[in-house]
């Protein structure tokens, strides 16, 4: 049983308000030391029983055709066996 | 013409009303399952909340039925209008260029913007004189204008950029741009001129009554276009 998990993060040219906002209050809370915060999206796809190889090449389609705007996001799929 | 409908849709009402019974049009809603669009000259897709934005706005709604058919209606050159949520969903379905980035100060923006027109050829401005600034109120979390600097280039070369965000003569001002749009875009166009985003709401600025009629411009504007196409 095949899981994948797709990470979805916006593109490092692409500015994050979302992410600039966590960090403005992660440094009024003292966190003096943070350099940066993005934020992204984390998916978690359970396959069912597809065999391995199928299953990345149908994750990576997923990623790219709908849990990613090629536009702004770019992601990362991990499949475990 | 037609206004789409999508689960979540909650302008389409507005848009309905305006072009029939404000402008005196032929109007029908079309239901996102629905993927015949023979009968019709124009069509608009509404501001809302399509499939509750989930993923990202406009990301699940771009795979309706109608979408494929809204598509083939584009290709063969008949206008389209994307309002707000519409605009979203036309780029997340590649029809209009750019993507939505959460607005520069996070916040969900609900207030009346001045935009000017900067294209007179396009359905959605058809007849306007390009520098003609329209009041129409903004209501969206992702209306923060995005694409890759040598795209933006692009799009102000091929003068795809339809509607700025100004002051209300007319000027850029920083102040102005109020969701951080990259050059202040609020509307665009495809290459082929004939698909219209913007993220401003031309329904809830068409009558006097609701503090400026500058909508209506635009939904008359389209109504020539649609003629135009159908003669």
């Amino acid at each position: 049983m095949p899981k994948a998990r797709v990470y979805v993060t916006l593109k490092k040219s692409v500015f994050d308000p979302q992410g600039r906002t966590i960090h403005e209050a992660l440094r009024s809370l003292g966190y003096e030391g943070v350099a940066d915060v993005r934020q992204g999206k984390f998916f978690e796809v359970d396959l069912g029983p597809m065999p391995a190889e199928r299953a990345r090449e149908t994750v990576e389609e997923i990623a790219r055709r709908v849990l990613s705007n090629p536009v702004i996001e770019s992601y990362r799929v991990e499949v475990e066996p | 013409m037609g206004v789409v409908v999508f689960p979540g849709s909650n302008c389409d009402h507005d848009t309905e009303h305006v072009l029939g019974e404000v402008c005196g049009h032929d109007v029908r809603m079309v239901w996102h399952k629905d993927s015949d669009l023979s009968d019709l000259d124009a069509v608009v897709l509404p501001g809302g909340f399509a499939y509750g934005d989930y993923l990202r706005t406009g990301a699940i709604a771009r795979f309706s039925p109608v979408m494929k058919a809204v598509g083939e209606f584009a290709r063969r050159g008949c206008p389209v209008l994307g309002i707000c949520n519409g605009f979203q969903v036309l780029q997340e379905a590649g029809l209009l260029p750019g993507a939505m980035l959460r607005n520069r100060g996070v916040k969900f923006l609900s207030l009346p913007v001045h935009v000017r027109v900067e294209r007179a050829d396009t359905p959605a401005t058809t007849g306007l004189a390009p520098g003609t600034v329209l009041t129409m109120p903004i209501a969206h979390g992702e209306g923060n204008f995005y694409a890759a600097p040598e795209e933006i280039e692009r799009l102000e070369g091929e003068g795809q950029v339809v509607f700025r965000y100004t002051t209300k003569d007319g000027r850029l001002d920083p102040d102005a741009n109020v969701n951080g749009s990259a050059n202040a875009i609020a509307g665009v166009c495809n290459a082929a001129r004939n698909v219209v985003g913007l993220m401003p709401h031309p329904e809830r600025a068409s009558e006097a009554e609701l503090g400026s009629a500058g909508g209506r411009l635009v939904f008359e504007a389209l109504a020539r276009a649609a003629t135009r196409v159908a003669v």
